[in-house]
Order: C-alpha cells, then structure tokens, then sequence
C-alpha cells in the first residue's frame, strides 16, 4: 500500500489522508465512504429543504404567508424553516394504520420499494470537478468514469420507482389508489419512450454515455444551446416521470383524493412523499449534467473541487425551484390530453432531434 | 473487441463486479435506512408512544366520506393501459437497439443509412398503431 511508505515532509499529506489515516483507512476506501454518504444524504436533505421551499414558495407565488408558525423553543420561526423539522416529528408520532382490506405485506413493502430507487439513483452523476491530491485522482461521482454503466443507470433506477407506486396502490385496495397506480405506470411508461430518444442524442453528439464524458464535452458549449428541442423533450418527461404538477396523475387532488398515498399515513405516508421530492432532485441534477454542462461554470476552464460543487448544487437548486415553480402556475391538464401529448407530440419531436442530430454529424463528415 | 469509441470505457473490463461495489454498499445503506424508518413508524414506536385508536370507520377503505360502495377495489380496469404497455415494450427495445448504434455512430453514408432504415421499420409500426386509435384515450 502506498500510504505505508514514508513522505517527504516537504510534500504536504492531502487533509483527506490525514482523516483516512487517523480512521485506519485507506484513502480510497475512505473516500468511498464519504461518497457513499454524500449520494445517500445529499439528496435527502436537498429534498426536505425542498418540501419547505415548497410550501414557502407555493404561498410567495399565491400572495399567501406560508408556514410561520413552528419555531424553535417558541421563538425563532426562520421563515418557517423548522416547519420541515416539525413535520417529520408529526409523521413519526401519528397513528401507523394497515387499513384490514389492504395487502399487508405489499402495504409494508410498498414505502421501501418507493424510497430504494430514490436513493441510488444518484450513484453515478458527477457532482463536482475531479481533483487530484497528492498522488491520487479523486472522482466526485459514487462511481469511477468507465464504469460501462454510464447514463443508462440514473435512467433504468428511475424506472423502477414505478414498482413502489404500483405496489402502494395494489397493496391500497382502494379504488382512488389502484386509478393512481395505473395512471401512474402508464404515464411513466409512456413519457420514458420520449426521454430515452431524447437522451441518446446527447450519447450521439457526445460518442458516449459516460456522464464525465457528456460533461466533459460540452466545454465549450452546453448541449442545451444545439439541442435545444431535446432539452425541452427531456424536462417536459421529467415532470411526467416525476408526476408534478402539470402531470400529477398519480394523485391529483381533486379527481382521485391522493392517489395512490390515498391509504398511507405516518412515517410510511412521509417516505413515499420524500421519495418523490428526491426524484426531482435527481431530475435536476440530470437536466444540468446532460444539458446544462454539469458542474461547468460559464467561461472557467477548469473551475477546481469546489466552485464546480457550487456550480452544480446552483443547477440542481434552480431546476428544482423551476418543478416548484411550474407546479403553482400551470393547471393540471386531462388524462387523455397527457397521453396524446406524449406519445403523438413528444415522441416525434425527439425522434426527429435524434435523426436531425445524426444529419448534422454525418454532414459534419 | 467492439471499438468502444471511447477509451475510458475500457477499466470496466478487467474485473466486471469491482465497480459497481460502492453501489452495493449504497443499496444496503438504502435498504437499511428504508427499512429501520418503516420498522420504527410502524413496528417500534406503535409499542412506546403512538396512539392506537382502530374504529369501524377508519377500518374501511376511503370513499371520499360517503358509505362504502364496494370492498374489493380489485376489479378489471381499463384495457387501455395494458395497451400502452405493451406498445412502450415495442418502442423502448428499439429505443435500446439504437443506443449501441448512437455511441458508434460513424459519419460515413453506410452508418446513417443502416440507422434510417431501423427507424423507417420503427415508423412504420409507429405508423400503424397511430392509424390504428392505439393510441386514443376516451375522454
């Protein structure tokens, strides 16, 4: 092992080994740790700051004044911010109900099958520059670049958060459940056909699915700029595979009571709902990694650990605000409206980027 | 070997399964926090502090508050959304046939020609299940 041997003490050791070292780790194991937790927590706790921007941000937008009364120790209300510290204590605390006529077991498994998708599916997007310390490249994605997976893994994890909703709603048995959690598998289903075509123009102009490979070539230019309709194809089915708001299906309100949550209360109801919020944060993270240059920073060549970090969570952040944004401005459409949009309007339309992206590279020579 | 195009693809080859350990790591860390916050919402703290108040009403299953209509939600449901499934198996194994060729793709007249024809067939379903009102919804 490399950090038995002796160092220069004109070398300074990397603060990362000191701690690898005091833990009796070795530095990659060690980094893998803190990559481990980094993909785990980072988006969970992305996602419960997003309940709160939420509920703030619904009432800014409506000209309403928000959640304001939790506060901590009766006297610090932080803009509502202990609302999502508050709200997480209620969820525990509340009565735990398996409604008799439900299936119990898929009833138990149904919060745990929605949340595993949610939390890997972070596991390989870049959040930050690679760095080198002493001797050693740090990668700031879970996994290596070249580990063949690529971009087709945050893709196959986030198709299967439609077991999670199918067995919520097949577990439910109640009829405002399985409508959600057909719905639900239908519209996922259905807007996943125009994404892939969206997403494999990007692995076209790139030559790669590598996400350090797609970031790594829109140097100069982000792939938004020329795939400007694939773009939009793209974060249009990120609201469908989301269920957000202009396609909230699954659980719209004031057809089918909550959908497919219609039966869950407490913890259960609580992880299900954290579940969906960290999908829109890794839905922002993949728009900004496939379109908006990843942890680029506009005119920086190479913007080191830490300002490409920020760059990156300033992307994730936006985009998160825009799902957040879009839900409170536009209504929600039909059912029917949902299914032409997407099979007769959105699949065309990301054929044809696919088709006109080869052109350009085939006339391109 | 297929030319891969891209040089960092190549590490993945030597051991299979050593890559994708920080995944496991991270599915059982998931799985574990997934599971302990259900056990404890549900198993543990019923025991210490939750109330427990199981009443006829609560008992059954929501019907927006009018008498229940029926017990078994379980019934035979649109078979519209078995169609959309069926086609998405269609369309999204072409959409995975046209990945290898996406990463490959040399701009010479053959590598476009052979991609035009896979979608002309692709189309041309396309074409018929269009035609066909597959793709319909009642209102």
């Amino acid at each position: 092992m490399p950090t038995q041997r002796p160092r220069p003490w004109s070398r300074p050791i990397p603060p990362a080994t000191v701690i690898a070292r005091a833990l009796h780790l070795a530095p990659e194991t060690f980094w893998m740790v803190v990559k481990v937790l980094i993909v785990l927590l980072g988006p969970l706790s992305l996602a419960a700051l997003l309940t709160w921007v939420e509920r703030r941000g619904s009432a800014m937008l409506q000209d309403r004044i928000g959640p304001n009364r939790a506060a901590i120790l009766g006297r610090w209300r932080l803009l509502g911010f202990p609302q999502i510290v508050a709200d997480g204590l209620k969820a525990f605390l509340k009565e735990d109900l398996v409604p008799p006529h439900a299936n119990r077991v898929l009833f138990w498994l149904a919060p745990i099958l929605a949340f595993l998708p949610a939390a890997l599916g972070f596991a390989v997007i870049p959040f930050g520059q690679s760095f080198q310390s002493g001797d050693r490249t740090y990668h700031m994605s879970l996994l290596d670049p070249g580990n063949g997976m690529g971009m087709l893994y945050p893709m196959a994890i986030g198709a299967l958060a439609v077991y999670g909703v199918l067995a919520a709603a097949w577990g439910s048995n109640n009829k405002w459940s399985i409508l959600g959690g057909m719905r639900a598998s239908a519209q996922m289903v259905s807007y996943e056909l125009a994404m892939s075509l969206a997403v494999l123009a990007v692995f076209l102009t790139t030559g790669g699915y590598d996400p350090h490979e797609i970031i790594e070539s829109q140097r100069g230019l982000w792939n938004v700029v020329p795939q400007v309709v694939g773009f939009l194809v793209f974060f249009t089915c990120m609201f469908a595979e989301t269920g957000r708001l202009p396609f909230d299906f699954a659980e719209g309100e004031s057809e089918i009571v909550a959908g497919y949550l219609t039966e869950f209360g407490s913890m259960k109801f609580a992880l299900m709902y954290l579940s969906e919020y960290i999908h829109i944060v890794t839905a922002s993270a993949l728009v900004a990694t496939l379109y908006f240059g990843g942890w680029r920073v506009p005119f920086v060549a190479d913007p080191g650990p830490i300002l490409s970090v920020l760059a990156f969570l300033a992307k994730v952040v936006f985009f998160a605000w825009v799902f957040v944004w879009v839900r409170w401005t536009l209504p929600r459409f039909r059912y029917d409206q949902l299914m032409r949009l997407g099979w007769k309007v959105l699949l065309p339309l990301s054929l044809g980027n696919f088709l006109l992206q080869a052109f350009l590279i085939y006339r391109r020579g | 070997m297929i030319q891969t195009g891209t040089a960092s693809l190549e590490p993945a080859m030597s051991n299979p399964v050593a890559p994708f350990l920080p995944v496991l790591i991270l599915l059982l860390a998931a799985l574990a926090m997934g599971g302990f916050i259900v056990w404890a919402s549900g198993w543990l703290l019923p025991r210490l502090l939750k109330p427990r108040n199981p009443q006829a009403h609560k008992l059954t299953p929501y019907e927006c508050g009018v008498p229940l209509f029926q017990q078994d939600a379980r019934r035979r449901y649109n078979i519209q959304f078995y169609l959309v499934a069926v086609l998405f198996i269609l369309f999204d194994v072409e959409a995975a046939f046209l990945l290898p060729w996406a990463v490959q793709f040399k701009s010479n007249l053959a590598s476009f020609g052979v991609m035009l024809a896979f979608v002309a067939t692709l189309l041309v379903g396309y074409v018929y299940v269009w035609g066909k009102g597959a793709l319909e919804w009642e209102r």
